[in-house]
Formats: C-alpha cells, sequence, structure tokens
C-alpha cells in the first residue's frame, strides 16, 4: 500500500473524490494543502480537478506559484509520481513539468459527458493498470480543456509515446490530435483533462474503469527506488 | 508613482474562440466588413517610485511567468 498525496488548492473541487478513489484502489490517501511546506514523505501527488484560485489569470496560473507546488516541482524532477486531472493538468503545464497549453473548449461551451479514451501509453505509473490500446469510458467536465502545442512539440510527444491517452468518437473541446492526456520523458508525470475518479465505484458514474488510474503499477517502485 | 500597463495577447496561430465569438455578434449589430477580432488582457499595474531599468526587468519577468503563458501567449509592457 502506498500513501498517495492529494493537494488542496483554494477553489479545487476533485480533490475529495480523488482521495476516495485512492481509498478505492487500496492506497492510503494523504491530504495536502497548499500553503504547507512538506509533502509528508508521499509516494505519489495528485493534483485534482476544480477551480483554483477562481481560474483567474489563466487555469493554473497562479495555483503554480503555492508553496507546496514548489516541492512538488522539485520531486517531479526527482521522479516522484504526479497526476494531475483537469485543473490539475492545466497547472502542471503552467509549471512547465508538461509541454502546451490548455486553452477555451473550441465550442465555447462547457462539456460535461461520459468520454471513451483510448489508454494510448501504459509505461506511466498511473496507466501501468491498462494495456496500450484499451479503451475505458470516464466522465469528462471542462470549459477549458482544448489541449493545444506547436506541431513541433506535437510530433515529439507522438514520437516518443508520450500521448497517454485519446478522444475516441468524439473531440469534446477540440484538443489537437485528440489527445486527452500525456506524459513527461520520464512518465512519472501525467496529465489527463478526464476525470477517472469519478468512475470508480458501481452505480455512480459510468463504471469503474476509472480505478486503475489509482492503483499504481509496479513501475511506481522503479521510479521511487 | 508610475503606470505600467502589460498587454497580453493569445498567439496568431493559437485559435480564439472568444474573439471568433465577439465577431460572430458584429454583423448583428448591422456592422459589416471587420474580418477578424482578437481578444487580449491589460494589465495596469501602479508602482511606486520611479520604474528604474531594475525594476523594469523585474516587470518584465512577471509579464513572462506569471501574467502570460509563452506557450500560447505574447506580452508588450508599456511605462505611461
Amino acid at each position: 500500500m502506498s500513501r498517495i498525496g492529494v493537494l488542496t488548492f483554494p477553489g479545487s473541487l476533485d480533490d475529495v473524490d480523488a482521495r476516495r478513489a485512492v481509498r478505492f484502489a487500496g492506497h492510503e490517501p494523504v491530504a495536502l494543502w497548499h500553503r504547507d511546506h512538506d509533502l509528508q514523505g508521499v509516494d505519489a501527488v495528485i493534483l485534482p480537478g476544480g477551480f483554483s484560485y477562481g481560474d483567474y489569470l489563466r487555469c493554473g496560473a497562479i495555483s503554480r506559484f503555492s508553496p507546496l507546488m514548489t516541492e512538488v516541482v522539485a520531486g517531479a524532477e526527482q521522479g516522484l509520481p504526479v497526476l494531475g486531472i483537469c485543473n490539475g493538468f492545466q497547472i502542471l503545464c503552467e509549471s512547465h513539468l508538461l509541454p502546451g497549453a490548455l486553452v477555451r473548449n473550441q465550442r465555447m461551451r462547457f462539456v460535461c459527458r461520459d468520454q471513451r479514451l483510448r489508454i494510448e501509453s501504459a509505461d506511466t505509473p498511473w496507466t501501468a493498470a491498462y494495456g496500450a490500446g484499451q479503451e475505458v469510458v470516464v466522465p469528462l467536465k471542462n470549459g477549458e480543456g482544448c489541449y493545444v502545442a506547436t506541431p513541433e512539440t506535437l510530433d515529439e510527444l507522438e514520437g516518443e509515446g508520450r500521448v497517454v491517452a485519446r478522444y475516441l468518437e468524439v473531440n469534446p473541446n477540440g484538443s489537437l490530435r485528440d489527445i486527452a492526456g500525456i506524459r513527461n520523458a520520464r512518465g512519472n508525470v501525467v496529465g489527463l483533462m478526464p476525470h477517472p475518479e469519478h468512475a470508480v465505484e458501481p452505480g455512480f458514474g459510468p463504471g469503474t474503469d476509472g480505478v486503475g488510474f489509482f492503483t499504481l503499477g509496479a513501475v511506481v517502485e522503479s521510479l521511487v527506488g | 508613482m508610475a503606470r505600467v500597463v502589460v498587454d497580453v495577447m493569445l498567439k496568431p496561430e493559437i485559435l480564439d474562440p472568444q474573439g471568433k465569438a465577439v465577431q460572430g455578434a458584429l454583423p448583428r449589430l448591422g456592422v459589416e466588413g471587420v474580418s477578424d477580432v482578437r481578444q487580449g488582457k491589460r494589465f495596469e499595474l501602479e508602482v511606486d517610485g520611479e520604474v528604474t531599468e531594475e525594476r523594469l526587468a523585474q516587470l518584465h519577468h512577471i509579464a513572462e511567468t506569471l501574467l502570460s503563458n509563452p506557450v500560447i501567449e505574447d506580452f508588450e509592457v508599456h511605462v505611461s
């Protein structure tokens, strides 16, 4: 069993659900507060969804400078597994832990739907429970989830197998190349726009396809050492 | 006291759906011939004392790291 920290910012919404998902996956959730300076020795960190700092300025732009984010960035560079979901993905891009940016949905509408995805990369601790090519359905809800990056960056991501998940059937927000999630070169940092934490319990949400994101595969030992 | 203005605009290659929506409203108001609208942000910073080179460099840094995201936006700093 690992201890997985969930970092709460003012305006985070899905931190409680993320901690619940961690529990469902058999790990111990640890609540972390953005103003602290202590990661409490957790084995991995989740940046949850929501609207940190009211999405003021740009989504994730102010959270990036939260005290605890300094530790998260330093930890991530040492191989600490970090998963950013939705607003967490935006924070990871603003922190430059992941390339590109997330901008307003192409059709200007907030989208909320059960979304089919294809897991493209199982080489991360967050996706090791899945097989590459496996399809899952999890909720998606965002207003600024359109992933953009330069063509060179997109080619690099594709070429290095760093697209972690892709939208199937519908591209809900106009993301380039149907990208729903990416990872860093090392594989420990993953950003994902849809919400697997809302698909972990039968009877609530579209199913339990999301649990795998929180089980932390064997990859974790090799990364954390 | 001096005022430093930072203008932030989406890079030309980034789709601006807000600007498009504004442009779409123009014909409904009887305005024709506006081929594009881009929406940006303007920040007005009231700065104590003189704006020295050092101060300007600091604000330039803030414009680059906090006020704009260089992946999707360009910015300009003006002292008025």
